[in-house]
């Protein structure tokens, strides 16, 4: 990564993977690594962001990502709520603009936001005065998934540049993917992408990788093997045959992660289908990090935070 | 005696093969007489020196959306958004509600229409009843009272026996089927163009496919019944190909591009970031496909232009990508639009200009107009080539701004509207 080194970050919110240029995605890596050590002291707190309110709109089923940003809130000291609705505000005949002056009407700091719809995220940003973070809206991005993603790959491997990473699964559909791609072929990664043709995208190739069909193939020499679930929800049954199927052509086994390099990493989002795109015997053994995934998901999530407020230098400093 | 003589204008008339300076005498709702130079003590006398003079132009396409809609668009402020942009006519699809599938429909519209006395309006009937896509609905019935033409625009008509008996059952009274071309399995839930930008933004795409298939079935049955299909805001290169081969072959097909399938591309969906506003049916294509159908226009294969201006309240438009209505208004920036980038751009003749908006569209439906040849109705368009401006929503007539022009600034633009002998509209001097 050339060029000078970043100290901000440029926009209010956090909205992709897409705005970010490859020194602020540094930064946010960096700080999260700070972060971290937060998490090993006997008083995990911090005042960082003492007085500062967050506001946790979930409107798409999330367990992992919502506890992962009120974690993150609450150990930079941040007053935060946190609202579920089972689907878009529109259901109950008010407008996401609505939603929005809403919340902003009580002037948050942050709208930390969850959407089923590709988009949402965006729209709101354009009229709210606090920051917004994208924490996934429909296909289309999940920034902090991609880079939790990345500071697992970086802590383990020590660095993400010259990385063969193949990501496995429903490519369609995921905006793990999407995120991770842009992210991972910006900082100098290989990117690999593997599924069933029929849940191939368009136009795949154009975010940064290079798309295989056979999943051997993807995986064949690779550092990080990657898996995505695979979204029943989200398709009818015109896609894929059935989860049989897909296991067969499309799980990772052991026998297949022969394939990839001996030390190489399992990685999965979460929440897994164990039996369909992932054998349980690879999934809890000793090359898989997803456990670790989800603690640097806190470290993450604290640096995006704390970054949008404004911060830079030691976040520790009282 | 109504008599109305513009004067040192420059005249174009495809019909007559006319590109000159002359004055122009309209008496009584007619075209009277065109000069180099004419006298004529008791009219009023319009200086038109430096613009445009052209026959009024007609949209084929538009939703007028009353009766049923009247939040997003009524009859009265749809023609005055027409009138506003130039138009002297307009065709107004029947997907209101209720449905115009009948004469009680065609002749509320009608006179509606009469009362707000600005922009001609002729309806357009549905084929089936109830847009239901499997019965005819009474096209004889609405011929009639008015109709020019049968569509069950914002679908296609899905049922292939309905439409191959649609085109024939119109042989009767001469007036085309016009089709919004879109197999919906495959367009499926898709909001944008499928294609790297869609893939990028996480949305779900509509193919190109789905537009060319039904586009290809058409024209099967095209040739199967000797009927007249008219293909609707054709935008796909594929589709284009289907109409040049039926053209060459000598069948009834022909086709309608609209401005915003021209002029944007589907990145504009990302460069808004997700606004709605640029979210229609068919969607905006990618370089390829606009690319091909500029060409298409430039080489005759599109028969004409129009706008499908497609009125949706603010609120709708205030939705998520995906959950916004398709559509977006076209009436009031259609000319400048179109001439910047055909005209100015792409250096298409200004004679082809005015045929692609007003002598194509007359003859394609049968309307009055399309020409100032002595005789013909009064209807007159004069623009000023010149002229730049700012897209500014807020200015507009329609009840609805859904626009992806605001803020784009382009140069031609209307300047006075004349429909039947009268001035309906004119624009204010700064």
């Amino acid at each position: 990564m050339s060029g000078e080194r970043v100290t901000r970050l440029r926009g209010k919110d956090l909205l992709g993977i897409d705005p970010l240029s490859p020194g602020e995605i540094q930064l946010i890596l960096d700080t999260a690594v700070e972060m971290r050590e937060i998490a090993q002291r006997p008083i995990k707190k911090v005042p960082a962001l003492r007085g500062k309110t967050v506001v946790n709109l979930f409107m798409e089923a999330s367990t992992r990502t919502r506890f992962s940003f009120e974690m993150a809130e609450k150990r930079l000291s941040a007053d935060s709520l946190s609202f579920a609705a089972a689907s878009s505000s529109v259901s109950k005949g008010e407008t996401l603009l609505d939603t929005a002056l809403n919340l902003e009407a009580m002037q948050p700091d942050f709208l930390v936001i969850r959407h089923p719809h590709a988009g949402a995220p965006h729209r709101l940003a354009k009229v709210l005065r606090s920051s917004v973070i994208n924490a996934g809206d429909g296909a289309h991005e999940h920034p902090t998934q991609a880079l939790l993603d990345a500071l697992t790959i970086r802590l383990r491997r020590g660095g993400l540049a010259g990385q063969v990473v193949a990501i496995v699964g429903d490519l369609q559909h995921s905006r793990v993917v999407r995120s991770n791609v842009l992210l991972l072929s910006r900082m100098g990664a290989k990117v690999r992408v593997a599924g069933p043709p029929s849940l191939i995208p368009v136009g795949m190739a154009a975010l940064g990788c290079e798309v295989y069909t056979r999943m051997e193939d993807a995986i064949a020499g690779a550092d990080v093997v990657m898996m995505l679930r695979i979204q029943l929800e989200r398709q009818g049954r015109m896609n894929f045959p059935t989860v049989r199927e897909y296991y067969d052509f499309f799980a990772l086994t052991p026998e297949r992660l022969k394939l990839a390099r001996k030390d190489c990493l399992v990685m999965h989002p979460g929440p897994m289908n164990r039996g369909v795109e992932i054998d349980s015997r690879v999934a809890d053994g000793p090359q898989s990090v997803i456990l670790e995934q989800v603690t640097n998901g806190v470290a993450v999530r604290m640096a995006v935070l704390y970054l949008l407020a404004g911060g830079y230098g030691e976040p520790t400093a009282d | 005696m109504n008599r109305l003589l513009i004067r040192h204008g420059r005249v174009v008339d495809p019909a007559q093969r006319l590109d000159d300076g002359m004055d122009v005498l309209l008496v009584d709702g007619a075209v009277a007489r065109l000069a180099e130079r004419i006298e004529d003590s008791q009219a009023q006398v319009i200086d038109a020196a430096g613009l445009v003079v052209a026959p009024g132009f007609i949209d084929v396409h538009v939703h007028l959306r009353e009766p049923g809609f009247e939040y997003k668009e009524t009859v009265a402020t749809g023609v005055a958004a027409a009138v506003a942009g130039g138009f002297t006519a307009v065709c107004c699809m029947p997907n209101t509600s209720p449905v115009n599938d009948s004469a009680a429909v065609t002749e509320f519209i009608a006179k509606r229409a009469a009362e707000a006395a600005l922009a001609r309006v002729y309806p357009i009937g549905a084929v089936s009843k109830g847009l239901s896509g499997e019965e005819l609905a009474e096209i004889g019935e609405m011929v009639r009272a008015g109709a020019v033409a049968v569509s069950d625009d914002g679908k296609p008509v899905h049922n292939a026996y309905l439409m191959r008996r649609a085109l024939e059952y119109t042989q009767l009274f001469g007036i085309p089927v016009i089709d919004h071309c879109e197999e919906p399995t495959l367009a499926a839930r898709g909001v944008m163009h499928e294609g790297a930008v869609a893939t990028r933004l996480g949305l779900a795409g509509i193919p190109a496919a789905a537009e060319e298939v039904m586009v290809a079935r058409d024209v099967v049955l095209a040739e199967l019944t000797g009927g007249r299909v008219h293909i609707a805001h054709i935008s796909t290169r594929g589709a284009l190909e289907r109409v040049r081969e039926a053209k060459a072959r000598g069948l009834q097909v022909t086709c309608e591009a609209t401005p915003h399938h021209l002029a944007l591309l589907d990145q504009a969906v990302a460069e808004s970031e997700f606004d709605p506003n640029t979210k229609m049916n068919p969607p905006l294509r990618s370089q390829e496909h606009v690319t091909a159908l500029l060409d298409a226009v430039l080489d005759g294969t599109v028969d004409c232009l129009a706008t499908d201006h497609a009125p949706h309240h603010a609120d709708e438009k205030a939705l998520e990508y995906d959950l916004a209505p398709f559509g977006v208004v076209g009436l009031e920036t259609a000319l400048p639009v179109t001439y910047d980038l055909l005209v100015r751009r792409h250096g298409l003749p200004l004679k082809s200009f005015v045929a692609l908006w007003s002598t194509a569209p007359a003859r394609l439906l049968n309307l009055p107009g399309g020409t100032l040849r002595p005789g013909s109705a009064a209807d007159v368009t004069i623009f000023n080539p010149e002229a730049r401006a700012v897209v500014n929503p807020e200015r507009f007539r329609s009840l609805s701004r859904n626009t992806p022009f605001a803020g784009q600034r382009l140069r031609g633009w209307p300047v006075m509207t004349i429909v039947g002998g009268r001035v309906v509209w004119q624009r204010e001097r700064r």
